[in-house]
């Protein structure tokens, strides 16, 4: 009964993960931009690596009944969730310091100038706020929410907030 | 089991290094060289379970911490002019 469950689990999981895997690497040849790209590859880097590694400390821990490599997978699941969001992040923020301008879904470029790619990546993004808080386009936007808009919503629309410049 | 998760590791990265010649940028081909990176280290893992020896994950658990600090390390040479200082180049823009 045991290792019927663990044969099924272990099916699901490999399964899943390999549909993962596979769809990040269909994007990463298919997506249009170097932004979305990164979007691709971290389907492969997080949901793939890390559905994976169940099934195989699964088949670890019932199957082949080695501790050792079960703990081992466990180590290169921890080290992969951190380094591979770090490298996504460093990746993107190199591109925008070295002018890549992000596109939108119908190809345009969403900010002015790669000068603008350059300024959201240097600028803090405490002062970009500020900056922008007055700004005519974003300043309905932050109206119609709640009234208490904190600096964690601010902040968090921070990445977005070139896209209104764009369309003005 | 571990089969269909090996062809699927072999397809991917045929396709991201699809990307990694063809990519039109520096940091497309440096997002390709770090997701192969990813995938060598988890086909490394499956591998090991396919053939019944999970002996070859000492490998995998090197190469994972190694393909990191590498894609960090180019990434600190194209960013800055020296990779030793800390001042962005923003003159050059």
């Amino acid at each position: 009964m045991l290792e019927w469950l663990v044969w099924l689990l272990s099916w699901a999981l490999v399964l899943v993960g390999s549909l993962f895997i596979v769809a990040g690497g269909v994007g990463m040849v298919r997506l249009p931009d170097l932004y979305t790209r990164l979007h691709a590859a971290s389907v492969t880097d997080t949901g793939g690596a890390i559905v994976l590694s169940f099934a195989l400390l699964l088949q670890a821990v019932f199957v082949f009944g080695n501790t050792i490599a079960a703990i081992k997978v466990s180590l290169i699941l921890f080290f992969t969730l951190f380094t591979a969001p770090t490298a996504s992040h460093a990746l993107a923020k190199s591109a925008l310091l070295s002018g890549q301008v992000p596109l939108g879904a119908g190809g345009e470029p969403l900010l002015e100038s790669p000068e603008e790619a350059v300024r959201l990546a240097t600028t803090p993004v405490g002062a970009d706020d500020d900056e922008d808080a007055p700004h005519p386009s974003t300043a309905p936007a932050i109206d119609g929410g709640a009234g208490a808009d904190s600096t964690g919503g601010a902040r968090r629309s921070g990445s977005e907030d070139p896209s209104p410049d764009a369309s003005v | 089991m571990f089969a269909v998760a090996t062809i699927a590791l072999l397809v991917t990265m045929v396709l991201t290094l699809a990307r990694a010649l063809a990519g039109p940028t520096l940091f497309d081909r440096l997002l390709a060289v770090n997701s192969f990176g990813t995938k060598t280290v988890l086909l490394i893992a499956v591998f090991g379970f396919l053939t019944g020896r999970p002996d070859f994950l000492d490998i995998a658990l090197v190469y994972a911490l190694i393909n990191f600090l590498g894609t960090v390390a180019v990434l600190k040479f194209f960013e800055l002019d020296d990779p030793g200082s800390v001042v962005y180049r923003e003159d050059d823009y």
